[in-house]
């Protein structure tokens, strides 16, 4: 298909050598009229973002190696987000000595434990605006990708590089085009959309390229699915997942910040290794089945398999939107007998508009363990972790073995619906089968 | 090419196989995430072959399947590889992170298509990195992989990027 036809509507991307948005961001970045996949650049980095897991540790090695030099204190961010509230004294301690440093820095962003999810929390506070290269010490970096930003992850050692140096190599990233047509019936959701793509393309389908999802669908898909669908982009091993900044992302970024956007993706005439046609219509919702996330298949297909938890919440599925989706379903019901629902709203902002909606009552009055904002049992950290031979699906991004808990507990994945509808039942369900009220 | 560089250029050891999807989570298993190095590398990989901690020896060399290095950006999982001396990991594809870390601690890394069933477990390999080249001693078999890009091979020579940064700021 013509890739011009499809990126037509991007009128500001005039440029004699067409370039993908990847490459875009990677010219602009590395100063220079135009770069092509497979280049090696030296690029500026314009935020950094560190959370407790690593942040401690890249400051300590800062500190050692450089002596303290950041190469500009107001583009870094530093999020307190996995261990929250710090579940053991080895946490807490962990935590005073990154508030030492960042006071010791002099770091103006930071989000101190309790402020929610750092891919949540970026987003939400403006820190993030289209064509931006943007580094994390966390590889659902990519996540930024939903506002056109260039997002990925990379090691505490190349941090500390990138802290002190304000620059990092890359290899400009080959791209591959998702043209999405179609509407998403009612019960299916641009969580489905990216569970599908990881099982019909492997979880290293998109191994160190960039991923740009467009097409007709896109138009209709709100910042908090784009947010989803960018997050799980490294699923498929991506080094980016991009969305065009379009009327969407404007919308969002005045809302958030007063202060919108042009249009900003990737020329009419950009080189892409590939195109894939995506249509949604006949799309059931997914389920991602244990322990890989390309294990992915039809909700119909596993309906029924018992379970013990039920998660709601991540950077990938915690938002007030997926709270929303979930307390529609659960709406006067309650979740089955022997079933945990564990709800982790992304962020302070998401469970206060909760609780004023009357989402979180909705949620409690149903049954759910409401947790503070945070990551908790999404990477196995803690707060409604898995025993030995327990099945759990969630709304997160990762089912491999050992994730949340014991090495032999199971991990399915699937949409805020699936996963409220599946609470009720005590077995996986398909989200159509339940009555949907309107909270 | 001078003698150190050709040092880290050219390298024979004896093979450890894996098979596909190795991911952070058995490279640096969770529990021992916060340990030092010296108590790290006893545990990588002892949920695959737990013969692999306690008996790779400095110069072996560790061949897999794709997407090796899956999973999530902590660093340690390359580090640890290091630490045990292994002197280079070849597999028909690696995780994004996996591979800029690998670089960034100074693990030499090749993407060789095929590797994986030229290999049986305990052969020996020859590997060069300026041109990708990988034999199997034991066979005779000769594969070319993707030689590593001169950017990447001056970090590796250099020890890594920290020792790279070290050197710039002197
Ligand atoms: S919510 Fe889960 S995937 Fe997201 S940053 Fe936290 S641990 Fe990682």
């Amino acid at each position: 298909m013509s890739v011009a036809a499809v990126a037509s509507e991007l009128d500001d991307g005039i440029n004699a050598m067409g370039m993908t948005h990847a490459e875009r961001i990677f010219a602009q970045a590395a100063g220079g009229e135009s770069v092509s996949a497979g280049e090696f650049v030296v690029a500026d980095i314009d935020l950094a973002m560190l959370h407790d897991i690593f942040a401690a540790q890249v400051f300590d090695m800062l500190q050692e190696v450089e002596g303290d030099k950041i190469f500009d204190r107001a583009k870094v961010a530093v999020v307190i987000d996995h261990l929250v509230p710090a579940p053991s004294a080895e946490a807490a301690a962990l935590h005073k000595r990154i508030r030492e440093h960042v006071a010791r820095l002099g770091i103006e962003t930071f989000y101190d434990a309790g402020a929610g999810i750092c891919h949540q929390l970026l987003p939400e506070g403006g820190h993030v605006r289209p064509g931006m290269l943007i580094v994390g010490t966390d590889s659902h970096t990519t996540t930024y990708g939903a506002l056109g930003a260039g997002g990925t992850g990379i090691g505490t050692s190349d941090m500390v590089y990138a802290l002190s140096t304000g620059r990092l190599w890359f290899r400009v990233p080959e791209t591959i085009r998702f043209e999405m047509f179609g509407d998403l019936q009612p019960g299916v959701t641009w969580k489905d959309v990216i569970l599908h793509l990881a099982g019909r393309y492997g979880t290293d389908g998109a191994q160190y390229k960039a991923m740009e999802f467009g097409g007709p669908a896109v138009k209709h898909a709100d910042m908090p699915s784009r947010l989803t669908v960018a997050n799980m982009a490294v699923e498929m091993g991506a080094k980016f997942g991009l969305f065009a900044a379009d009327e969407v992302t404007d919308e969002y970024l005045i809302a958030q910040t007063g202060e919108g956007t042009d249009r900003y993706g990737p020329d009419p005439d950009a080189t892409y290794e590939a195109v894939h046609e995506i249509t949604l219509t006949d799309l059931d919702p997914q389920v991602a089945r244990p322990h890989e996330v390309d294990n992915v298949g039809s909700v119909t297909e596993v309906e029924g398999i018992t379970i013990d938890q039920a998660f709601i919440g991540s950077c990938t599925n915690g938002r007030i939107e997926d709270l929303r989706a979930a307390a529609a379903v659960l709406d006067g019901k309650h979740i089955a007998s022997g079933v945990r629902l564990i709800v982790a709203p992304a962020s302070q902002s998401v469970i206060k508009e909760a609780t004023d909606s009357g989402v979180l009552a909705t949620l409690v009055d149903a049954g759910a363990t409401v947790l503070a904002p945070g990551c908790g049992p999404c990477f196995g950290g803690h707060g409604g972790l898995l025993a030995q031979g327990e099945r759990c699906i969630g709304t997160h991004n990762r089912n491999f073995t050992g994730r949340m808990g014991h090495a032999a507990a199971e991990i399915y994945l699937g949409s805020p619906a699936t996963v409220a509808a599946s609470a009720i039942a005590g077995s996986i369900a398909d989200p159509r089968t339940v009555e949907v009220a309107h909270v | 090419m001078s003698e150190t560089a050709l040092e880290h250029d050219h390298m024979t050891g004896r093979v450890w196989k894996f098979d596909s999807d190795i991911s952070t989570d058995v490279l640096s298993p969770g529990q021992y995430a916060v340990d030092p190095v010296e108590v790290r590398k006893l545990h990588v990989l002892e949920s695959v072959n737990p013969e692999f901690a306690p008996n790779v020896q400095p110069g072996d060399i560790v061949v897999a399947g794709s997407n090796f290095g899956c999973g999530s950006s902590r660093e340690t999982a390359a580090e640890n590889l290091r630490a045990l001396g292994v002197a280079c990991v070849v597999a028909e594809s690696f995780a994004r992170i996996f591979m800029r870390n690998a670089v960034a601690v100074g693990l030499p890394v090749i993407v060789c298509k095929g590797v994986h069933d030229s290999f049986s477990d305990g052969d020996t390999a020859k590997v060069v990195l300026s041109e990708g080249s990988v034999t199997n001693i034991d066979t005779g078999t000769s594969l070319v992989g993707d030689s590593l890009p001169a950017e990447m091979r001056d970090i590796l020579a250099a020890g890594g990027i920290l020792n790279v940064l070290q050197s710039q700021s002197e």
